[in-house]
């Protein structure tokens, strides 16, 4: 079993995110649960969403405490609060950042890659310059970084889950998944 | 076809591929999804029904009622205090002999204003005359839909199809659709023996007197009585035609068990990891998971639980100056038999706390300890 925790803001499609990466996980047949932080979400303020994965039925209903990897959708949260509560040993921080790996300041027990979605999608025209969409850029990198799921599965899951600009999070997702 | 959808829309895609015809719903909180998408679907034609907004949840089973009086079949959600402003229709539903079917999304009642999960909502309607029914994935809430109008239709009584807030509700999980033309052969169209209509004029629900209404609540009783058998055999045959058995209780590896977790909802699956994790550990250990609540699946428990030592109930949920409501229900169910197990009563989970791996652990350490329960209530992870 895997799981992941995101650390979004309201507004920017984190839920989102997990749900388009939990429907290209199903496509190939894995098991998938995905949910978003239990409450009230508010535009701007720090949210989280949660994905759990593997290859036969999840019978673990709690919440995820002590996830494998995490991914932080908006660096931001960096500073905000610590992204690393509970990650296990050797566990990925993926950051949408322009920044390098190593200038962030993490310990060494975890691994830390950085992807600029937000330079991603704004070139894709997703969302604006003030509030872009970013969310289809994290989840190639993601899917790609962490083994989960094929191109092809992804692009499909995109077309059919995007509210708007389905080509565009296509490309912006091929492109995040080929440079990670 | 599998698709990944939250417990809200396998509520809703149960009543879709039921093919309801009438869904009525007050759409503010503490409404949820469920009918979001359901009215969506009436509006693009998806589904062929007439969606009835009103004004708040009790018209809204009024609403149902009424079109349910005139042969439609009939489908609404609601939650926690909705569910409450229903009360008296949930009466009238049940003694009027209506089979509405409606989801109800556990939440906890206010105040303190809450909109997390625990059973005091759905539990507090206990003795209304509905069958209840407490699921535990999405897709035992989308197949349990289409299984409650089968078996409410037959005998003429209302059911709930319950799951947990969030948990569930706003969890995505893999769901196997159905096929719509195998659901119509699993579920032919509702045909009442009685209906109002104006070409043969009858008056339902008029002033009974004490000469005919206790037979009148006999009758409710017996049809209700039959509902565990009808649950039973309507399992059986969904499982022939999708693959999928849906029984009264989840009985996971009581045979032979030393201590058995009574449990229900999402919590109830939560405790199968926890069996696995005991006996990997050489505890003896099993799950019963009660799927049906009302009517109370009398034999099935009784069967399973006399063959144990010791029986810990989980409650997500308080009867207050009593017990946990499933707790009472498996006392009283167990009483008297030659073989009575040692039953322990532990609350957890209220208002939305998590019920995770530690609390059972926590559970089975105080059944294992003690050969008695030692406090009439243990209550887990309150701060006090």
């Amino acid at each position: 079993m895997i799981e992941i925790r995101f650390h979004g803001r309201g507004g920017q499609g984190t839920v989102v995110a997990s749900k388009i990466l939990a429907d290209a996980l199903a496509k190939e047949g894995n098991y998938v649960q995905a949910y978003p932080e239990f409450g009230v979400e508010r535009r701007g303020a720090p949210v989280f969403a949660f994905i759990r994965i593997d290859n036969k039925p999840i019978y673990d209903k709690s919440r995820i405490y002590t996830p494998d990897h995490v991914v932080v959708v908006d660096p931001t949260l960096v500073e905000a609060i610590d992204v690393t509560d509970g990650l296990k040993d050797g566990g990925y921080i993926i950051i949408n950042s322009p920044k390098k790996p190593e200038e962030f300041k993490f310990p060494d027990k975890f691994k830390v890659f950085t992807i600029d979605a937000t330079d991603i999608a704004v070139r894709h025209q997703l969302g604006t310059l003030a509030a872009p969409i970013v969310n289809t850029a994290i989840v190639g990198a993601v899917a790609k970084i962490l083994k989960l799921t094929k191109l092809e599965s992804l692009i499909e899951a995109i077309k059919e889950g995007v509210p708007q600009k389905p080509e565009e999070n296509v490309q912006a997702a091929i492109e995040a998944y080929e440079k990670a | 076809m599998k698709k990944v959808i939250m417990g809200n829309h396998a509520l809703s895609y149960g009543a879709m591929l039921s093919r309801a015809q009438v869904i009525a719903a007050y759409p503010i909180t503490p409404q949820t999804q469920v009918v979001e998408l359901l009215s969506e679907m009436c509006a693009n034609g998806t589904l062929d029904a007439k969606f009835i907004k009103v004004e708040s949840e009790h018209s809204a089973m009024a609403a149902c009622l009424g079109a349910s009086m005139a042969g439609a079949r009939t489908f609404t959600a609601t939650s926690a205090q909705g569910l409450a402003l229903m009360h008296e229709m949930l009466h009238w539903a049940s003694g009027g002999r209506m089979p509405v079917v409606m989801g109800d999304i556990n939440r906890a009642m206010a105040p303190g204003w809450s909109i997390w999960t625990d059973q005091i909502d759905s539990l507090s309607q206990r003795d209304t005359g509905w069958i209840q029914f407490y699921c535990s994935s999405n897709q035992e809430v989308l197949d349990t839909v289409i299984q409650a109008y089968k078996v409410s239709e037959k005998l003429m009584i209302p059911s709930m199809v319950i799951l947990d807030a969030f948990a569930l509700s706003h969890t995505y999980e893999v769901v196997e659709i159905p096929e719509q033309e195998k659901v119509d052969a699993y579920l032919p169209p509702f045909n009442p023996p009685y209906r109002l209509t104006p070409a043969d004029p009858h008056a339902f629900g008029g002033l009974t007197s004490p000469d005919h209404y206790m037979e009148l609540r006999y009758k409710l009783q017996k049809d209700m009585e039959k509902v565990p058998a009808l649950v039973e055999e309507t399992g059986r045959e969904y499982e022939k035609m999708f693959g999928r058995y849906l029984g009264q209780v989840d009985d996971y590896l009581c045979d032979g068990a030393e201590l058995v977790f009574v449990t229900s909802g999402t919590a109830g699956l939560t405790a199968r990891v926890v069996v696995d994790e005991l006996r990997a550990q050489g505890v003896k250990a099993g799950n019963l998971r009660i799927k049906l609540f009302r009517p109370f699946p009398f034999e099935q428990v009784r069967s399973i639980l006399s063959r144990v030592p010791k029986v810990a109930v989980l409650d997500r949920n308080i009867s207050y100056g009593h017990h946990g409501v499933f707790y009472q229900e498996v006392k009283s169910a167990m009483y008297g038999l030659p073989s009575e197990p040692a039953i322990f009563g532990f609350i957890a989970g209220l208002g939305g706390r998590d019920i995770t791996r530690e609390t059972y652990k926590e559970i089975a350490d105080y059944a294992l300890k003690h050969d008695r329960p030692e406090e009439e209530i243990v209550w887990i992870g309150v701060k006090k």
